[in-house]
């Protein structure tokens, strides 16, 4: 199986204020390619801390972390930017499209950071939210789409650039259960198909439709 | 991909409509007042840079007083032209005609009214230079002839009506000067549109010498002959007056100019009135860019989770800089198009008034392209710089905090 992700002894330490705060200690976990991987812990765990390290969007304070064969800690801000655009899909509880911007636009957003063709942008952006469904909603705005469509057209902007991997932050926080549960379903068919996915969540149940649980308990995986 | 950041910034500035329109309202007036300001200053100078062309590069002016030339009539009474400095300048080699001249701002009586008028002597040998200079022509009647004595030709705003209560027809007798010498009028002239030449009287030098009870001249007018070179024959003029006063050089009590340097002096004179005018107009432009910088420091605390997303699916410091500076630009840009209209509206309007109210066809505002090109490059510009500072805060936000951001 080929690695991904690779943490090595990784730790990440906040101050607020005066007080040093270990979010994350020692670390080490391996992600290999079509993992389904659930991290796991009550709030205050340190699980978000560890999505945001393993979606490169943070930096550790000790430790490295090895994205296929490059250190993160060595490449400037605009690689980690780049990288991050080509091989991670990230999808969140709130949702986080851009409220200004159509289903289609939001969709084609990570492609034009890549310098993707605008003709080119737009089909992808399309043939994905045909995929979820939502082609009839593509000139909608977020505020015009129920949660499950706002998550749906998350789930096609972080396939926009065919990334090896998706991170998803409590993706079915904000849902129903029976919505919750449809966006869990797309995400296992992506796995199916050869994403891998990691999945931060509290819930129990959600984390079962994982292939694997990591749990995390005061910044410790356990 | 810049293209995109049009779109996106365009976007993010028609979502924001009000906000937008006040923000762009400093821009806008700023580069109306610089479009209606430099398209009037433009005018101006081609009106008057036409006059200095036809009144051709050979002609020379002496006028009394050391101090910088001011308008003809309004030079002090300091030191005086004479006769005597009329014959010296005919016997200098290059010397086509010279001819003295009396401006003088004097009572003019009509069928028992009083107004006064620009009143102009001229001796006849230099006339055709002074009508040539003012564009003066004739409309009704006849010029003045050699040998004419109390005869006047009248400018167009007394002879209408526009000034006395009744019009002056040709062969109507009136009185100028405090002692009330009787003048024909022999011709009139046609509108040239401003007060100066409209109220203009004009009548033979040795008729206004007598009328106004003066010798002296306010100006003397000198053409030189064919192949001379003017400015040595302006130099040898000014030698020998120096000489016939016993002055030194650079303490002369009179300045002789070529048409060429009254046309530079007037330039320079311009180009500081009109300098002075568009830093005023520059002004409202700097408090226009601080206005943007406001909008775009908002902008970047509203949006900031929307900072976070993008550099999350991959935008780099450098796609957030550049979104950012040309969301500002747009904004100056759309600011400058409609404050271009607005100046080009406002330059018509005033010409258009000027015409009208005033009777001066001097102020034609004109819109050359690099104004127009200028104003629209210079208003994006403005917009830019303003943005700098909100953009680059913005760039270096660190996705984890701005995603974090409520």
């Amino acid at each position: 199986m080929t690695q991904i992700l690779h943490l090595n002894n990784v730790c990440k330490t906040y101050f607020l204020g005066e007080e040093k705060v270990s979010a994350v200690r020692n670390a080490n976990i391996r992600i290999n390619k079509g993992d389904f991987i659930a991290i796991m812990g009550p709030s205050g765990s340190g699980k978000s801390t560890l999505m945001n390290l393993v979606g490169v969007l943070d930096i550790p304070t000790e430790g490295e972390i090895f994205l296929e064969q490059h250190n993160i800690a060595k490449l400037s801000e605009s690689d980690l930017a780049q990288i991050r655009g080509r091989k991670i899909g990230f999808i969140f509880q709130q949702f986080n499209l851009i409220r200004t911007l159509t289903a289609k636009e939001n969709v084609m957003l990570p492609m034009m950071f890549q310098n993707i063709p605008s003709e080119e942008r737009e089909k992808r952006a399309l043939m994905l939210l045909e995929q979820i469904g939502l082609k009839d909603r593509s000139n909608h705005r977020p505020g015009e789409l129920s949660g499950g469509q706002q998550q749906r057209v998350a789930i096609a902007r972080a396939l926009a650039n065919n990334p090896d991997m998706i991170l998803a932050d409590e993706p079915t926080g904000n849902l129903d259960s029976k919505t919750g549960h449809e966006i869990i379903l797309l995400l296992k068919n992506l796995n199916k198909k050869g994403k891998t996915i990691i999945m931060v969540t509290h819930d129990i149940n959600v984390a079962k439709e994982a292939k694997k649980i990591i749990h995390i308990v005061d910044g410790e995986i356990k | 991909m810049i293209l995109d950041y049009f779109k996106l910034g365009f976007k993010n500035i028609r979502t924001r409509r009000l906000r937008s329109w006040l923000t762009m309202l400093g821009i806008f007036i700023g580069i109306a007042a610089v479009v209606a300001l430099i398209s009037l200053g433009q005018g101006l100078q081609m009106a008057v840079t036409q006059q200095f062309q036809q009144l051709g590069k050979d002609k020379i002016f002496i006028q009394p007083g050391a101090v910088t030339m001011g308008a003809p009539g309004t030079s002090s009474g300091v030191s005086t032209l004479t006769d005597h400095d009329v014959k010296i300048i005919e016997g200098i080699r290059g010397v086509e005609r010279v001819g003295g001249a009396i401006f003088k701002i004097g009572q003019v009586e009509y069928r028992g009214e009083i107004k006064y008028g620009y009143i102009t002597g001229f001796s006849f040998e230099t006339q055709d230079l002074i009508d040539e200079a003012q564009s003066y022509k004739i409309v009704s009647g006849r010029n003045l002839k050699k040998d004419d004595k109390y005869k006047v030709v009248i400018g167009y705003g007394l002879a209408s009506g526009d000034i006395f209560q009744k019009s002056i027809k040709i062969g109507d007798k009136i009185q100028i000067g405090k002692n009330g010498q009787e003048f024909v009028v022999v011709g009139t002239l046609d509108k040239i549109g401003n007060p100066y030449d409209d109220g203009a009287v004009i009548i033979p030098l040795e008729s206004a010498q007598e009328a106004l009870n003066t010798t002296d001249y306010d100006m003397i007018t000198i053409q030189v002959k064919e192949g001379e070179d003017v400015n040595k024959v302006a130099e040898e003029i000014k030698t020998r007056l120096r000489k016939d006063r016993g002055e030194k050089e650079g303490e002369e009590d009179f300045r002789v100019q070529t048409s060429e340097q009254l046309a530079e002096t007037f330039n320079s004179i311009f180009a500081i009135v009109q300098a002075v005018f568009i830093g005023i107009a520059a002004i409202s432009l700097v408090v226009g860019g601080v206005g943007i910088m406001n909008t775009m420091y908002t902008a970047v605390l509203e949006r900031t989770r929307e900072i976070g997303i993008m550099k999350a699916v991959g935008a780099r410091n450098s796609d957030i800089l550049t979104l950012f500076l040309i969301e500002s630009g747009t904004l100056g840009l759309i600011g400058g198009v409609i404050g271009i209209i607005l100046g080009v509206l406002l330059g018509m309007g005033a010409s258009f008034f000027a015409g009208q109210a005033l009777g001066t066809n001097l102020l034609k505002a004109y819109f050359p392209a690099y104004l127009i090109v200028g104003a629209l490059l210079f208003s994006f510009a403005v917009g830019c710089a303003s943005g700098v500072l909100p953009a680059i805060q913005a760039s270096k936000l660190k996705p984890v905090d701005a995603l974090r951001y409520e």
